[in-house]
């Protein structure tokens, strides 16, 4: 009689199940807040029925909301841009050149990725005031700048490592220079690191709460307008809300995510986000 | 392989950025932390002790502190009960499908914060939808109170935040166990289960480390789930950095709480840090 | 260590005079639709070195990790000791792999590698330290014993790996192309401590590798697998000398593939006849370049049955001790004959070979 051959031990067979649990509390949430956001009688309550869209049109009407939206997209781009700006040297510089308080330099960097949020915010905060540079959208912008550098700097370098010197001291044996291999060669194998860190970035600014807490003006980043909301308590608009960023973070993870897998192996994409700070000193 | 002026290019821009948006605020943050504020809320640029004096003196801020690493304990032990097996399980037993189950467990990372809080929220809540479902299928008279507003829906949320926190380390240092290792040590003899405690586990530690101390210490100075969830019961440190930099305001007294947390913070990540080096077998 | 047996002499050559130590029997394997192994049967006895040989692709290394337990055959038993294998997973059967990369778990040190499976089979602990102790003396590595894997080199790392797998006493022992990453020299060596090693433990092996020099100094038996199929097994000097098929005769060693046709007793090729014993028809023979003589014109020719003819030297490739010259006959016939550097042939020559070395060889059936 032919006997299969375990290849995996049944005691194990508890493993799948966990797996499926865990995906339920993390999923669960999500649904609940996407059901609800179509229950007519608001957010509590059991079962769920008066199917409706009338939260969304709320929304659809809601003048702050907007105004907060197109707030926080300002902010997201411009803190994009330097994040950019200061993060793809700041790789290059970690990644090649050797210089005086290099490792000062990148521990400093990635702190804000593991310090509290409120911390950088509040450092931030204690700088405008000596300074005495008024709050507004302007400082939130340089707040998430400053803290997202660490995110752009992370992809990026993963992506250095990821190059093939032979290719850039294949160009300098053709005769580029410096400049001109890093304009033909590296940076066009960067592309991929700096899309895929630029919609990390512009994702997270546009959740940005604990900096932005302290930095803010009179103008709100959505965020920060929802939470308003909250402490004047739970209105099902939020949910409606909730559900539409939802899908925006679903759409930007999907294509964040093919960009990345396409470049380099599964495992690590997402990898160097958690890379303790110590790694490759 | 640079010229000097390429190297002045990357290395210039970001070293003077940081410095004035990083280093400058975090050393303020330092002298913040030994000035004080006076009766007619400006702050005083003397010197002085009395912060450090001050949270040393009144219980509360210890007793936070305490409770704050507590909850941020209990969310660390949660999220790696969660996230180790699964990320085993997607490792190892997967197979075609372990890359779509990974982008599904980073997606709720990338979904806000905020929104994932509020929507806790709104289920513990007394009318909240676990309560009224408990009801409704007549397993419970009245609402559970402990649910929302207590320490125990903090540590619920913030284990829901970081779980992928956690799992992502612990996934990425499975994956890097060479696959020829298992084979070896079931061909010595080892069943499944002993190739795993022997092998797989040791190897991976490096990736349990990490992911413990991101949920450690992301929690612990987390503010928002605690305003949220909390209640009374549930306060953190930082809410209570954010409230002296708010209506208690005492900015210097904030500083020193604040940097406390990051020299905490600081010294947990040089822990791992020689931790992981020990731990890891390049 | 393992108990020495009283220096064996391989029991090989004629498999089925005792009981075969492991039987293959009929074993295929596809992945998906892809045929990787198609019907191996073969058997391996007691004290012998076999080697699969065979070309990447050939499924060599599949029927190594079939027997090892790590693939499931879609069809075929394997057994052995007259019990079923195939059924068994990996940790239970008696049978210990040298990985080819070695596998050495870098979080223990090098008697902690050694030990693993001793621990895991709760063998006492002193046991464990004397058995650890002889098997690193045996490969000469007693003074790592302390170290990690990442300090030791290639070759020291092949070496535990070893004594990790012997120190089980395994029926069988399988190697997996382990002296690929290493340098010639140190190649060269190890094949002839592998060699000596096998003779003074006694146990079977099994090796994988597509050198078949290697396979020739090392084996006492060489299965040729050529894309899933058994071409040949034979001992060396057998299946050099007597090769089955061209494509065994082509891989193991040089050799000249001559057409020839078959008539009345007769092979003819070219300008070239010799007498033979085959039946009429096209035949392919393999005639080896050390088989083909130059004649020296002052010494004269060696024999009644040779067949002579002359030809031209066109090419000349130095081997160090021999040379390997390309030859063109009157007809056009090209060959290559092996020469000893130093009689300095040059130009024309006379050259001869008995019909005898030239062996009837099968065609191999064309695979994709």
């Amino acid at each position: 009689m032919e006997l299969p051959v375990s290849r995996r031990d049944n005691r194990l067979g508890w493993l799948p199940w966990h797996g499926i649990a865990v995906f339920g509390f993390l999923y669960l949430p999500i649904v609940t807040l996407i059901v609800y956001s179509f229950n007519g009688s608001g957010v509590g309550g059991f079962p769920p029925h008066n199917l409706t869209l009338d939260w969304y049109r709320m929304l659809f009407d809601d003048d702050a909301i907007w105004t907060s939206v197109l707030n926080s997209i300002e902010v997201a781009l411009a803190a994009m841009i330097i994040s950019l700006a200061f993060g793809i040297p700041a790789a290059l510089a970690l990644d090649r050149a050797n210089f005086p308080g290099k490792v000062l330099f990148r521990r400093l960097v990635l702190l804000p990725l593991i310090l509290p949020g409120i911390i950088t915010g509040l450092s931030l905060l204690m700088l405008f005031r000596e300074a005495d540079i008024k709050l507004s959208l302007a400082t939130i912008i340089l707040g998430h700048g400053t803290a997202l550098i660490s995110v752009a700097t992370t992809e990026v370098f993963a992506g250095l490592q990821k190059l093939e010197r032979a290719q850039e001291e294949a160009s300098l044996d053709l005769g580029a220079n410096y400049w001109q291999t890093f304009w033909r060669v590296t940076l066009p194998n960067l592309r991929l690191s700096i899309i895929g860190a630029a919609l990390l970035i512009f994702t997270l600014s546009m959740d940005e709460i604990a900096v932005s807490f302290f930095l803010i003006g009179r103008d709100n980043t959505l965020p920060l307008e929802i939470w308003g909301r909250l402490r004047r308590g739970i209105t099902p608009e939020i949910n409606a809300i909730s559900t539409i960023i939802f899908v925006f973070s679903l759409i930007a993870i999907v294509i964040w995510y093919r960009l990345r897998a396409g470049a380099e192996g599964k495992a690590e994409v997402g990898a160097e986000l958690v890379e303790s700070p110590a790694q490759g000193d | 392989m640079f010229s000097r002026a390429y190297r002045a290019a990357v290395t210039v821009p970001p070293l003077t950025w940081v410095a004035v948006f990083l280093l400058l605020p975090y050393l303020l943050l330092f002298c913040y932390s030994f000035w004080s504020v006076s009766s007619a809320q400006v702050i005083v640029h003397s010197w002085t002790l009395d912060n450090y004096r001050e949270l040393l003196r009144v219980n509360v801020y210890l007793q936070t502190l305490f409770r704050s690493m507590g909850i941020a304990a209990r969310v660390t032990v949660f999220s790696l009960l969660l996230g180790y097996p699964l990320a085993y399980y997607l490792s190892f037993h997967a197979g075609p499908r372990k890359d779509l189950l990974y982008q599904l467990v980073i997606i709720p990372l990338w979904v806000s914060y905020l929104v994932r809080a509020y929507a806790w929220k709104t289920i513990l809540g007394s009318d909240g939808v676990l309560n009224t479902l408990l009801q409704y299928v007549h397993l419970t008279q009245h609402p559970l109170d402990f649910l929302l507003y207590s320490p125990f829906a903090v540590v619920l949320t913030l284990t829901h935040i970081y779980t992928p926190f956690a799992f992502l380390p612990i996934y990425a240092s499975l994956e890097h166990v060479p696959r020829n290792l298992v084979e070896a040590s079931q061909d010595l003899g080892a069943s499944p289960l002993q190739t795993f405690w022997r092998v797989i586990f040791p190897l991976s530690i490096p990736g349990v480390l990490a992911g413990a101390t991101f949920a450690f210490v992301l929690s612990l100075g987390d503010f928002l789930a605690p305003l949220l969830l909390g209640g009374p019961s549930g306060i953190m440190i930082s809410n209570i950095v954010v409230s002296l930099f708010g209506a208690a305001y005492n900015w210097p007294l904030g500083a020193a709480i604040s940097l406390c947390m990051m020299l905490l913070v600081l010294a947990l990540l040089f822990l791992t840090e020689s931790l992981e080096k020990k731990w890891s077998f390049r | 260590m393992a108990t020495v047996s009283q220096n064996a002499t391989p029991r090989s050559s004629v498999p089925g005079n005792e009981a075969p130590l492991l039987s293959v029997r009929n074993v295929a394997k596809s992945f998906g639709k892809n045929p990787v192994l198609r019907d191996i049967s073969l058997e391996i006895a007691e004290g012998e070195f076999l080697t699969i040989l065979g070309e990447s692709g050939s499924g060599k290394t599949t029927l190594l990790r079939i027997i090892a337990g790590f693939e499931n055959a879609t069809s075929g038993e394997i057994w052995m000791e007259g019990q079923r294998l195939d059924n068994q997973p990996p940790y239970r059967r008696r049978v210990n792999t040298v990985f080819q990369h070695y596998a050495l778990f870098p979080h223990l040190t090098v008697q902690e590698n050694v030990g693993y499976g001793l621990r895991v089979a709760k063998v006492p602990k002193d046991e464990i330290a004397t058995r650890v102790e002889q098997a690193l003396a045996m490969v000469k590595m007693a003074a790592f014993a302390a170290s990690k894997p990442a300090k030791i080199s290639g070759g020291q790392q092949q070496r535990i790996a070893l004594a990790r797998a012997l120190v089980n006493r395994p029926r069988l022992l399988l190697l997996d192309e382990p002296l690929s990453a290493l340098d010639a020299n140190l190649r060269r060596q190890m094949q002839v401590e592998l060699k000596s090693l096998q003779r003074e433990v006694g146990i079977s092996f099994v090796f994988v590798t597509h050198d078949q020099e290697e396979a020739m100094v090392m084996s006492d038996r060489i299965a040729l697998l050529r894309t899933g199929e058994l071409e040949q097994i034979a001992s060396p000097r057998e299946i050099y000398s007597r090769p089955a098929t061209a494509y065994a005769a082509q891989f193991i060693g040089h050799t000249n593939l001559l057409r020839g046709d078959v008539r009345s007793g007769v092979a003819r090729c070219h300008s070239l006849d010799w007498p033979v014993n085959s039946p009429d028809g096209p035949v392919l023979f393999s005639l080896r370049p050390e088989n083909i003589r130059i004649v020296d014109v002052a010494v004269g020719s060696s024999g009644v049955n040779v067949v002579r003819f002359r030809g031209h030297i066109r090419q000349r490739a130095f081997h160090g001790s021999t040379e390997l010259l390309q030859i063109e006959c009157e007809d056009g016939l090209k060959l290559s004959v092996r020469t000893a550097t130093r009689d300095k042939w040059q130009g024309d020559l006379e050259l001869e070979f008995t019909p005898e070395d030239a062996v009837p060889v099968r065609e191999s059936a064309e695979r994709i």
